[in-house]
């Protein structure tokens, strides 16, 4: 149960709100709140255990009603000070909730029923802001000076941009041959960015052995020590869809998968939602959205498996590469218990999507967005996805954080600065 | 086959402490066995009730994820560096 009442083990110097311990997702084993991310039992993956015993629905929903333009009018909610808003943070959320009818003509929805969650409107331009705030709150909690993270671009840029606004010292872990375009992303906060020889599982794995050795002590890795309290922050979308529709739960949503941890807290956000008396409490499909050169998630749904075997990425939409995902069993277990799929597509189908939704919409997703309209127009092609229900697709990311992809589009033509020129050209 | 084992913080209850420690075993499953001799208890949080890696745990040897290579029968050489390290799902 998201939302049920547990006896607090919290150690009583930290102030982390309705957080109550940590919980082992596996095994259900219960530690103090602390900087720590592994079941010490099983390995498995330890998450936020919440006291909301004390609210009343409707005086809930007014707070959050009145509460600031970001993810912190969801405090309560959150495992984070009550004060939280008046700390320096990067405040990130809120963002638009497209009502994307345009595109709805095009893929065959109805008019009215489609919308995009454009979250390429957070301060470094990507969802990673509303899980890095979360990260800062909990770094402050437990006494860390220096936020850190492994990272193959938005999460550097997210971390530094937050540590720069707290006054924390910033030291981010990168592929040593990042684009260059996302390491000046990274680097323009001021905070040390290291590349190391390697890939991002090479990254991954020193920053989770700096956490075990002296030289790391005192510092919070945002994903990885931090883990439960960043991943939080994913909660917040699925408030923010269900509040900007009306304090209603969405028919279905598209969500991209890289470990799957968007996509399972999304879900417990809509739970805790249900649970709390937001929310109506009727059915919601969630379907979960990769890119055919790492489909993991995708290959185990369609197979009927519920393990995932991993694969060696290898796809333009770098910012969900993540060939084994810790998270997949349970994306796996959400898809099926709510009807909902798992669905891949092609680079060629993200580049397709990405420019789609640019010209019927206006908005400019990167990698990930494409993977997601990618996936929701396939899905409804194959009868998967019903467009006759209210739909959400999430645009995780902005897509100049990855030109690339779309490096071959360009001028419409060229020509001599003359009314003639402009007219020959058929341009008039 | 001797080999060193780095040791996950949440691990080190069982080695007193130790970050590091030596073992002997020419595939990863006899590392595990080695391990087990010396500092009990530890192969039960490492292997599953069927003998197999947990979920949520990753080993390399040297810098080879066992699981793309043979798993628990990966062999171990002489001197090779083995790495237990908890599973951390993505955000990149």
């Amino acid at each position: 149960m998201a939302a049920q009442t547990v006896e607090s083990t919290t150690d009583s110097t930290v102030d982390l709100g309705p957080a109550a311990a940590l919980s082992c997702r596996e095994c259900g084993h219960r530690v103090p709140l602390g900087p720590v991310f592994a079941c010490e039992e099983c390995f498995g993956p330890l998450e936020i255990a919440y006291d909301f015993s004390a609210h009343d629905t409707e005086e809930l929903r007014k707070r959050i009603e009145s509460g600031p333009a970001n993810i912190w009018r969801y405090a309560p909610l959150l495992p984070v000070p009550a004060d939280v808003a008046d700390k320096p943070n990067i405040n990130p959320g809120w963002t638009k909730l497209v009502q994307a009818d345009n595109l709805a003509r095009e893929l065959g929805v109805e008019p009215g029923r489609l919308f995009v969650k454009d979250d390429s409107g957070n301060p470094t331009h990507s969802f990673k802001d509303r899980v890095v705030a979360q990260a800062l709150e909990a770094a402050r909690a437990f006494g860390f000076t220096t936020l850190s993270c492994s990272s193959t671009g938005n999460l550097a840029g997210a971390v530094g941009a937050a540590a720069a606004r707290a006054g924390f010292r910033s030291c981010v872990f990168i592929p040593h041959d990042l684009e260059q375009g996302k390491v000046v992303m990274a680097a323009v906060y001021g905070g040390e960015l290291v590349g190391i020889e390697g890939n991002y599982d090479d990254v991954n794995r020193f920053c989770s052995e700096l956490i075990g050795d002296p030289a790391g002590e005192g510092w919070g890795f945002v994903n990885v020590n931090l883990r439960p309290y960043y991943a939080e922050g994913s909660k917040t979308l699925a408030y923010e869809i269900c509040e900007q529709l009306g304090w209603r739960l969405p028919d279905q949503i598209v969500v991209p998968i890289a470990s799957g941890s968007q996509l399972t807290k999304i879900d417990k956000g809509l739970r805790e939602l249900v649970e709390l008396g937001l929310v109506e409490d009727r059915p919601y499909k969630i379907f979960g959205a990769q890119a055919e050169g790492c489909s993991p998630v995708s290959a185990a749904f369609k197979a009927g498996h519920d393990v995932v075997r991993p694969q060696k990425p290898n796809t333009i939409a770098k910012s969900l590469a993540i060939g084994n995902p810790a998270d997949g069993p349970y994306v796996l277990d959400i898809a099926r218990r709510t009807g909902g799929a798992v669905e891949d597509v092609t680079d060629e189908e993200v580049v397709d999507a990405i420019k789609l939704l640019a010209r019927t919409e206006g908005i400019f997703a990167e990698t990930a967005g494409g993977v997601t309209v990618g996936v929701t127009r396939k899905l409804i092609g194959a009868g998967v996805l019903d467009p006759s229900l209210t739909t959400v697709v999430l645009n995780t990311g902005d897509g100049l954080k990855t030109l690339d992809a779309v490096a071959g589009t360009g001028l419409t033509a060229t020509i001599r600065p003359t009314l003639d020129s402009f007219r020959e050209a058929g341009l008039a | 086959m001797s080999v060193t084992v780095r040791i996950p913080t949440i691990l080190r209850t069982y080695t007193g402490g130790r970050a590091e420690v030596a073992a002997e075993g020419a595939t990863l499953a006899e590392v595990i066995e080695d391990l087990e001799k010396h500092h009990t208890g530890i192969a039960a949080r490492v292997l599953d009730d069927q003998g197999k890696l947990r979920r949520f745990v990753n080993v390399y040897v040297d810098d080879d994820d066992v699981r793309f290579e043979q798993g628990l029968q990966t062999a171990t050489p002489d001197g090779a560096g083995i790495s237990i390290i908890p599973a951390v799902a993505g955000g990149q």
